[in-house]
């Protein structure tokens, strides 16, 4: 199986970045995944929104890749969200605690609106 | 005015394509709509290009062509025709009979003509592609829906499960092209503890192969149970299907039984490609001769045996191996494949090997022609195998344990191996889903498991085999009535696996720590049971689940 890679676009709306992802969060994830991440940071937004709706598979790769964005976010006293998670990896989100350090929601309108 | 706007067929030109089309202009006068016979113009009609460079309405009086499609417009009474062209193709005509006042179209007539051609004309042309459009993609949907149709056959006949046989060891793989070929294995069993083995292939593609491939198991499988000797065998289905398959098509098959107890190995090969042994002496073929399936009624088979000592094992395989081709139009080949089996000690790994040797011969961007097949039947050396086997399965007995003596029924699913290379991860957690499918899992307790298998095997292939893709991974899926088990193999020595423990993820954010070193965190909190063993060559983790409701871990 080729391994998928990921895509990212991020959209800039006032005091909050929305980063896109698509496919999957993996070894081969990091280099867009933070090249996203610093263009969300650009204009200096109070939260980024990290929407995982059309991502299929994470493996502990991208959870590290996750907490090093969260380090990073906690470093510049940002607030990282999260959205669109499947109930499985919601789960896993559990598991890692990742959910004591960033708000997961269901969807990008419920995060918005927190 | 008295326009007359006749309806008109025309060969698309230029692109070569063999359909007509037609287009019906409506008129604004429908009560003086006349129609007249439709017009045909050959794309190499003189009249094509002279219309192409018409500067406008055409009179047909004042033409003078030698063109099949002027005289048909004459005798249709046409007077006056306006072409309508779009980025210099000509997309249809508007036709016109006489004036009603039987005057002559006038100056005004021609340039409001000309204009309606100008507007009409790329209308005209768009509603052509949508239409070319639209019967494009209802072919392309029915091609998918065939396709669909054939893999689901084939993947719904194929055998779930590996025979599991103490002493012996069945793999078996099947690669379907896009375009789904006719092959197909299956596995036979017999109350007297045979084994029969059958594999096969189907001339043609698609639905047509699937079918015959559907009608040529059910056959063979009541055949078998009728009958014993594989000559005899394949001699009355032969006879079953000839009436029944569409001519030009037939199937090769070759029909092994196995006496596991003695490795008494009986065959007869209806045309089929020949196995290969691999045994002491190097490699050979088990030659048997017969016509294939479904040609000729009447047909006898040859039947021969032979005796699989222990450590000799038989690659079974179709074509869709020695046909493939590499990016010069080389053939991948039978002595290729010859010497491959020859070559690689480890039967357990074989297909594997194989799959590999195919992938780096016909390179990355290889379209699979044709199914590919393989089979494997290995005789296990001597005692060694078995004591390891008869371990593992006392370990998963006492896993699973409350000394009910039902408890060492374990079956394998599923086993094969991987190469160590980034992404396979991914593939093993969908085949390890693909093999507990007739399991039923709950889905929640399926992605748990996906993601245990994804997490083991990484660490399989990152800290065992170091990424060496020539490294493989093993992976073999077990089930009995109470517990599922996937053990995953890597061929690490040295530095044993170190146990789980929670990660200090405040001292990851604080970046205190490396963020990394999620994985066996994870499996432990995602299965019932990990159990890690280490030896000089190999980690095991074993993730067991708990089938029975009750038992499972609380998450």
């Amino acid at each position: 199986m080729p391994a998928k890679s990921l895509e990212a676009q991020v959209r800039h709306q006032p005091a909050v970045s929305i980063v896109d992802l698509h496919g999957e969060i993996n070894a081969f994830a990091e280099e867009r995944l933070n090249a996203a991440y610093a263009e969300a940071e650009s204009n200096s937004p109070e939260l980024i929104l990290l929407n995982f709706s059309d991502v299929d598979y994470i493996n502990s790769t991208g959870i590290a890749l996750i907490v090093s964005l969260l380090a990073r976010a906690r470093k510049s006293k940002r607030r990282l969200l999260a959205c669109g998670l499947s109930d499985h990896y919601v789960e896993i989100f559990q598991i890692t605690r990742l959910v004591d350090f960033m708000n997961v929601f269901p969807d990008e309108k419920s995060a918005l609106a927190s | 005015m008295a326009t007359l706007l006749e309806r008109f067929r025309q060969r698309r030109i230029g692109q070569g394509k063999r359909e007509s089309q037609m287009i019906r202009m409506p008129g604004g006068e429908l009560s003086r709509q006349v129609a007249s016979p439709a017009i045909d113009i050959a794309p190499n009609d003189p009249i094509v290009a002279y219309f192409l460079s018409a500067p406008g309405a055409v009179e047909i009086d004042k033409l003078h062509l030698e063109s099949p499609a002027l005289r048909a417009l004459r005798a249709a009474g046409v007077k006056l025709v306006v072409p309508l062209v779009s980025q210099g193709e000509l997309v249809g005509l508007l036709n016109l009979g006489p004036h009603l006042s039987e005057q002559d179209y006038s100056t005004d007539d021609r340039v409001l003509l000309n204009n309606l051609a100008i507007q009409a004309a790329p209308a005209v042309r768009v509603a052509q592609l949508v239409r070319e459009q639209q019967a494009q993609v209802r072919a392309r949907e029915r091609i998918e829906q065939e396709l669909r149709v054939a893999r689901l056959i084939q993947q719904t006949l194929l055998p779930k499960d590996l025979p599991a046989i103490p002493g012996w060891r069945l793999s078996a793989r099947y690669l379907p092209a896009r375009e789904v070929g006719g092959d197909f294995y299956d596995f036979l069993y017999f109350e007297d503890g045979r084994l029969g083995i059958v594999i096969g292939d189907v001339t043609d593609k698609g639905v047509p192969a699937a079918l015959v491939m559907a009608t040529t198991r059910s056959v063979l499988r009541s055949a078998a149970q009728r009958l014993i000797s594989p000559s005899l065998v394949l001699e009355r289905v032969n006879d079953s299907i000839y009436d029944d398959i569409p001519p030009k098509m037939f199937v090769t098959c070759l029909y092994a039984l196995l006496d596991p107890a003695t490795g008494r190995l009986q065959y007869a090969n209806a045309g089929h490609d020949l196995p290969y042994r691999r045994h002491k002496g190097g490699v050979s073929e088990l030659r048997a001769t017969g016509m294939p399936l479904g040609l000729m009624p009447g047909m006898s088979y040859e039947e021969k045996e032979t005796l699989l000592e222990p450590g000799e094992n038989i690659l079974f395989y179709s074509d869709g191996i020695v046909e493939a081709h590499n990016p010069e139009r080389d053939m991948f080949s039978f002595p290729r494949l010859m010497e491959l089996v020859g070559k690689h000690a480890d039967a357990g790994t074989l297909i594997d090997f194989l799959l590999a040797e195919l992938a780096t011969f016909t390179g990355p961007d290889w379209e699979q022609e044709d199914d590919v097949t393989m089979v494997t039947l290995h005789r296990s050396e001597g005692y060694g195998v078995s004591e390891i086997s008869t371990r593992s399965s006392m370990r998963l007995e006492e896993k699973a344990g409350n000394g009910d003596n039902n408890n060492g029924d374990w079956r394998t699913l599923a086993e094969w191996t991987l190469p160590s290379e980034p992404g396979n991860d991914r593939l093993a957690m969908e085949r390890v889903a693909e093999a507990v499918q007739p399991l039923n899992l709950p889905k929640k307790r399926l992605e748990e498991l996906k993601t245990a298998v994804a997490e083991a095997t990484m660490n399989a292939m990152e800290h065992g085999n170091h990424y060496q893709p020539d490294v493989l991974v093993s992976v073999q899926v077990l089930a009995s009535q109470k517990a599922l088990a996937v053990r995953i193999r890597d061929q690490g020595s040295g530095q044993p696996i170190p146990s789980p423990e929670e990660p200090d993820l405040e001292a990851k954010l604080a970046e205190l720590q490396t963020p990394r070193g999620w994985g066996l965190f994870l499996i432990k909190n995602l299965v019932d049971d990990m159990r890690i063993t280490s030896d000089e060559t190999h980690h095991t983790v074993e993730l067991i689940i708990n089938l029975v409701e009750g038992d499972s871990h609380a998450s």
